[in-house]
């Protein structure tokens, strides 16, 4: 992850107090995909805030990420049709699946894993949704065989220059 | 000056203050989890909830201003009620291992449970899971017993601007940790311990080395060696019933004995010593144009927090090591020689007010060929729970004395157990070393007391000193935020990380308020008024050291066993 691309969003954040910590949390997140350690850090010496602090925040937040996406990213929908309709089994197959909890990704740097709090597919319910891509009525028998399309496809940006760190 | 009516009688209050302050002046018992005095309340616990006449739903008194004749009920059925609820809605969380938690028969949620007579467990569910954060060699974090009131962050934040850590995570899955969630001993922490002092549970608690000492007390050959630190011996009473500042000297020094301790060192010997090094190394600073202010290095825990967050201040500290390491590297070497002991068989103990000591005891530069100087800290408390296992009763021991050769101190030594102490003993020898005449009446009336900063111009000599004392890391750091800025007034600054000095130490009796720590402080005060030897260039022990062994303050000896030297940390703060 450039550096630049850290500074760049720090710029824009001249003389900026706490309560611009949630706006650039989220403009990093934008720019990075992910909050790094360094950016994390660097964050609160640009705020005048301790990392501890900074760090509270952000993992109040279902939506920051400190890992690197995976080359498929998976949302579980956790939002009450989904629940209802049997979504926390979904979301525990995906984990036993991928072996990661929700906000991790896979050491091959392959999957990544996020629980949404409604996705606004209620019809569909149970549902996930990969790299954008809606799968309905999910169970846990077909969560294995879906996540296996994606692992013999590849990521679709397949030749990027992802790094992982 | 307004009334309010509590419980059908009036009661006065000042305007503008919360209800829970004037009910606790009034003597009205209102429990608190998460109240800290003189910090803003944070209405977490709700403990604290009274009724107050035309409001709707129950108050937090802690959050709530008086206001004239206004109506109040403390103690309702349903102010008693919510409170007993919520301590049950905590034990529903709650590992329920009272029986084996170094907080027990001292925990405010056991007391609470009692007094409000919880007799069964009425909401039973999934305990949350943690692991114990056991890195840190100073601090033990559980967060499974921890009830999230948030005094340790507040105090690490607001009292002492470390901040290692904050609330992570949100709902049921709330937890204290340190940044990126790792542990506590590559945080930003400073191991002072004033965490465990304001935790009403045994979430936090010191990093215990009782079993370590008892190991060496029952080996039959190690020579056993301990010192005691000068705030020690006016808070152990507490932990038995006595009242804050009784001074417990003589039978701490036999229960010490009766434990097994083969000498029994006063570390006010070495207290001494370090104002020897340290004047002479102000002097030398002064009139040779070495960098000013010097900071003195007797608090691990300030001292940490330098080569953390200042550490363009490093070589404003002072290179003398603390008392603690000073009497560790004289008895594996001078005391070792004397007795014609290997100093592989001294195992050498020291009781200190704090837990950042054990830290220090460990950096690897307070030592020589692999050996450490101390080789175990215990707290006040660890002490106290020594002493009790043992059976034995502070007050039917007959009192005794220290050893020699590093037994003997001055009240100037004394007085490094209070914020200033240092600083006034420093005065005292300075003024001698630099004039070869004592300092008037001796007393430095200017740093002594319980202000967080405290100012002072002296004069010594040809010298006008601009001195400042500080306690608590939050005082400091303002401090050294205006030197930052400019501010060149100063030439010596004294900064114990905890406040009030090492009698508010992290390692003492748990539950101490301000006025216990004022006790302390008195004592000590009382103990230098009383006294004949009030200086410390005349501790005639510290003199023969000189003289049959180290040279002379500033030597070669010196420099190798008494000094040392500081380094940045690259930690996450």
């Amino acid at each position: 992850m450039a550096k630049n691309d850290l500074d760049a969003v720090l710029e824009r954040y001249p003389n900026a107090s706490r309560d611009a910590l949630i706006p650039i949390l989220q403009d990093v997140q934008q720019e990075l995909g992910y909050l790094s350690r360094d950016s994390v850090v660097r964050i609160g010496e640009h705020l005048n805030l301790p990392a501890s602090k900074i760090y509270g925040v952000a993992t109040f937040y279902n939506q920051f990420r400190f890992q690197p996406q995976g080359r498929n990213h998976i949302q579980v929908c956790r939002g009450t049709a989904c629940h209802v309709k049997g979504s926390a089994a979904i979301l525990d197959a995906v984990k036993r699946e991928l072996r990661i909890e929700p906000g991790q990704t896979t050491r091959d740097g392959q999957f990544s894993l996020e629980v949404v709090a409604c996705i606004g597919a209620c019809g569909l319910a149970p549902v996930i949704c990969v790299n954008g891509e809606f799968h309905a009525g999910v169970t846990t028998k077909t969560v294995g065989k879906i996540i296996d399309s994606y692992r013999r496809k590849g990521s679709p940006n397949d030749g990027s220059d992802h790094e992982t760190t | 000056m307004i009334t309010i009516e509590v419980n059908g009688r009036p009661i006065p209050a000042e305007k503008g203050e919360m209800l829970l302050t004037a009910l606790r002046r009034a003597g009205i018992k209102v429990p608190t989890l998460c109240h800290i005095d003189g910090l803003n309340a944070t209405g977490a616990c709700r403990m604290c909830v009274v009724e107050v006449e035309g409001q709707r739903g129950l108050t937090p008194s802690c959050a709530f201003p008086v206001a004239d004749g206004m109506k109040v009920h403390t103690h309702s059925p349903r102010a008693v009620t919510a409170r007993k609820t919520i301590v049950e809605l905590l034990l529903a969380n709650h590992p329920d291992d009272c029986l084996y938690c170094n907080r027990n028969g001292n925990c405010r949620l056991q007391y609470l449970a009692e007094e409000l007579g919880v007799r069964q467990r009425r909401f039973a569910g999934d305990r949350t899971r943690h692991h114990i954060d056991a890195s840190s060699p100073s601090i033990v974090r559980d967060p499974g017993k921890c009830i999230l009131c948030g005094k340790c962050v507040r105090v690490c934040e607001e009292v002492q601007r470390v901040a290692a850590i904050d609330f992570i995570g949100r709902g049921s899955k709330t937890k204290i940790g340190t940044a990126f969630d790792e542990g506590l001993n590559v945080s930003s922490c400073v191991n002072c311990g004033q965490c465990i002092a304001v935790c009403p549970t045994g979430a936090l608690s010191e990093q215990s080395q009782v079993k370590e000492v008892l190991d060496a007390l029952n080996d039959p050959n190690k020579i056993v060696v301990v010192q005691h630190a000068p705030a020690v011996s006016v808070t152990l009473g507490e932990e038995f019933g006595m009242a804050p500042g009784a001074d417990v000297i003589g039978v701490m020094t036999a229960a010490l004995r009766r434990l097994g301790f083969d000498r029994v060192f006063d570390t006010g010997f070495t207290a001494d010593l370090t104002i020897m090094e340290e004047g002479s190394e102000l002097v030398h600073r002064l009139t040779n144009g070495g960098r000013l202010p010097m900071l003195t290095s007797c608090s691990p825990g300030w001292i940490k927090f330098v080569e953390t967050q200042y550490p363009d201040f490093i070589d404003n500290l002072s290179t003398c090591k603390s008392p603690q390491q000073m009497m560790g590297a004289i008895t594996k070497t001078y005391f070792a020689e004397r007795e014609g002991l290997n100093p592989t068989r001294i195992y050498s103990v020291s009781i200190m007010p704090c837990t950042a000591k054990k830290f220090e005891a460990g950096r690897p530069e307070m030592g020589r060929d692999g050996l450490a100087d101390v080789d175990a800290v215990l707290t006040t408390r660890e002490l106290a729970s020594l002493i009790r296992m043992a059976g034995l009763n502070l007050r039917d021991l007959p009192p005794d004395t220290a050893d020699t050769p590093f037994g003997e101190r001055t009240t100037a030594g004394k007085l490094f157990g209070a914020s200033g102490g240092v600083m006034e003993a420093a005065i005292r020898t300075a003024h001698y070393l630099v004039t070869g005449r004592e300092l008037g009446d001796l007393k430095v009336e200017s740093v002594r007391g319980f202000d967080g900063v405290k100012e002072a111009r002296v004069q010594v000599g040809d010298l006008n000193l601009g001195v400042a004392v500080a306690s608590g890391l939050g005082n400091a750091s303002r401090l050294l935020d205006q030197i930052r800025a400019g501010r060149s007034d100063l030439h010596f600054i004294e900064v114990m990380t905890c406040p009030g000095g090492c009698i508010g130490g992290g390692g003492q009796p748990i539950g101490a308020n301000a006025d216990a720590v004022r006790a302390r402080m008195q004592k000590l005060y009382a103990i230098d008024a009383d006294e004949s030897v009030r200086v410390s260039h005349h501790n005639e022990a510290v003199q023969r050291l000189y003289a049959e062994f180290l040279g002379a303050p500033l030597g070669e000896k010196s420099h190798h066993l008494l000094h040392t030297h500081y380094a940045e940390r690259g930690v996450v703060s």
